[in-house]
């Protein structure tokens, strides 16, 4: 090849490769854009404020209420649900991988965490219809077993991998010299686990239950199919409830092309997006604190 | 005294961490053995090679099948080349400055936001302002904007393992940057991105939310995966099948066994992942 071929082939990748770099702003770039202009049509219609601390979500009544509470308290609900039994799991499963498990079981729980992680949402939606909820409806003494409770195992199991994964590593990467210290004190393992390593770790371990519970708020499917997604205020594990990824998943289907309704589920994904955004941020800010902590 | 109650204190800490771990593992056997226990009786060459007949409650998941394999392939061909790019000129070419990390920062961002967003993004985007239509290529499309994220991720990985002397010895023997890339860096890097992308893919195609409003289908009655139609898909067909069909009950083994082979399918992509990363660490330390 000439000299002037290969030295213009190399100009022009070197603008493809920028080209797609931009493309991923275009991206984000779109996506706000989508979720701004639609969520301003729906404020056309509808107050902000209304929409903010209305108590009712009906919007194909006669008189349609857009408000956003019960289903923000829905995924608030279930989200805190799943953190209440992933966090503690988590945690615990992930000082048992990095300070107990021997190299062996660590190589066999370790892609086993990774195919939890794997298994697609729909399937575990549908082990909650077919398996959780019988088992619930059966201890509680209810008609079905569709409600916050399932959808909170549900989501847990789903943000375990995660919160594992993240924990592990923020516990792996505690100097080792912070241990041996507190082994010459005298400290027993258990007493290094909880006092030393654990306090050392506690940024990574914030940072992995951030982003577990971003992960559940913008979780679609587990919740849309084992929850009931009855749109009340809800006032315990019991009652089925309705999130905000279960409303736009049902509803979108149905509504007519930009109609009030239309909008207001966008302006609803506003609100999700910016909620996981703020989940995700506050991971990240506490692993960047871990980075240069430990940055030796 | 003390030495000896601090003995089973410590069995007893063990212990709490080893039941904690136990039960994470628990799930995962529950999750295998309840889909495998009763998925595995509704396998058959039928089953995966028949069209669903008599209202879904009959004949095999062929359509599905189709529709699925249609989307990962739609998926992998715009994915992979726009993200492999970008991971190049993020790891490459582009200077620390504000647009990069402006880059950096939405990659981040792109990968936290949910699913069901992006199929929101797909409908405004693909079926409506581009008039693709509910249609596979519109499902396809939405599939690859919510996988570029992962594949910039894990191929910015895999290229940060190569070092610089590779780079090095390319541009002293007089090649340009281009083709130190494209015959030194991206080969060498192979392994890793085949493994991020492979994980990638094997999401891609569990995913459901994304194609509830661009495309995916309740029942079609041929299994052609035209790109301007819509199409069946394994994950829409299960939760189809187990909320929304007239008769749940009767079609509940063809649920368990779609939801079996939507596993098999997902768990043989992540194996494979898993080889490739295998053989490649061997390889390397053989080095």
């Amino acid at each position: 090849m000439k000299y002037r071929t290969r030295l213009s082939l190399d100009i022009l990748f070197k603008i493809v490769f920028k080209g797609t770099g931009l493309l991923v702003l275009a991206l984000l770039g779109g996506i706000l854009a989508m979720l701004v202009y639609n969520s301003f049509s729906f404020f056309m219609d509808v107050k902000p404020l209304d929409f903010i601390t209305g108590m009712e979500w009906s919007p194909t009544a006669a008189i349609p209420k857009y408000g956003m509470l019960p289903l923000v308290l829905s995924t608030t609900l279930v989200t805190f649900g799943a953190m209440f039994i992933a966090i503690p799991l988590g945690i615990g499963t992930a000082a048992y991988i990095a300070e107990y498990a021997s190299p062996r079981v660590k190589n066999l729980l370790k892609p086993a965490i990774e195919m939890l992680a794997a298994v697609p949402s729909v399937v575990i939606g549908f082990l909650g219809i077919v398996v959780l909820s019988p088992g619930i409806a059966d201890l509680a003494d209810l008609s079905n077993g569709l409600n916050a409770l399932n959808g909170a195992i549900l989501l847990a199991v789903m943000a375990l991998p995660t919160i594992i994964t993240i924990a592990e590593d923020a516990i792996h990467a505690v100097p080792k010299t912070y241990k041996e210290a507190s082994y010459a004190m005298g400290a027993t393992k258990w007493q290094t686990l909880r006092k030393i390593i654990i306090p050392a770790a506690a940024p990574g371990i914030i940072a992995a239950v951030m982003l577990g519970v971003g992960r559940a708020i913008g979780e679609t499917m587990t919740v849309l199919m084992a929850t009931g997604n009855a749109s009340i205020l809800p006032t315990s594990m019991f009652d089925s409830v309705k999130t905000m990824t279960a409303t736009i998943a049902i509803e979108m289907g149905e509504v007519p092309y930009q109609t009030t309704h239309y909008f207001a589920l966008y302006a609803i994904a506003t609100v999700l997006f910016l909620m996981t955004l703020a989940a995700n941020m506050l991971g990240e800010y506490f692993i960047n604190r871990f980075r240069k902590y430990h940055a030796v | 005294m003390l030495f000896k109650s601090s003995k089973i204190s410590a069995v007893v800490e063990w212990g709490t961490l080893l039941i904690s771990t136990v039960l994470v593992c628990f799930f995962l056997v529950v999750v295998i053995w309840e889909i495998v226990s009763k998925g595995a009786g509704q396998l058959s060459w039928d089953f995966i090679t028949k069209v669903p007949s008599a209202g879904m409650t009959k004949g095999g998941i062929l359509t599905p099948i189709i529709g699925t394999v249609m989307l990962t392939i739609l998926t992998a061909l715009f994915a992979i080349p726009f993200g492999v790019c970008c991971a190049i000129y993020l790891n490459e070419y582009a200077e620390d400055n504000w647009l990069t990390r402006t880059i950096r920062a939405s990659i981040r961002n792109l990968s936290g936001v949910p699913s069901i967003i992006y199929g929101l993004f797909g409908l405004a985007l693909f079926v409506q302002a581009l008039q693709l239509g509910t249609s596979l290529l519109a499902a396809g499309l939405t599939l690859g904007l919510l996988s570029l994220p992962y594949i910039i991720t894990t191929t910015e990985e895999a290229l940060m393992r190569i070092p610089n002397s590779t780079r090095e010895a390319a541009l002293a023997v007089g090649a340009t940057k281009f083709e130190t890339i494209k015959d030194a860096v991206l080969p060498s890097a192979m392994p890793g991105i085949l493994t991020g992308v492979v994980l990638t893919l094997s999401r891609a195609a569990g995913e459901t939310a994304p194609i509830l409003f661009t495309g995916a289908a309740f029942y079609i009655n041929n299994s052609n995966g035209y790109l301007n139609q819509e199409f069946m898909a394994l994950p829409y067909h299960l939760y189809m099948l187990s909320t929304q069909h007239q008769s749940i009950e009767e079609v509940r083994p063809i649920a368990y066994g779609t939801a079996l082979i939507l596993i098999i399918v997902v768990f043989f992509m992540n194996l494979t992942a898993f080889y490739i990363r295998f053989k490649y660490r061997k390889s390397a330390t053989e080095m």
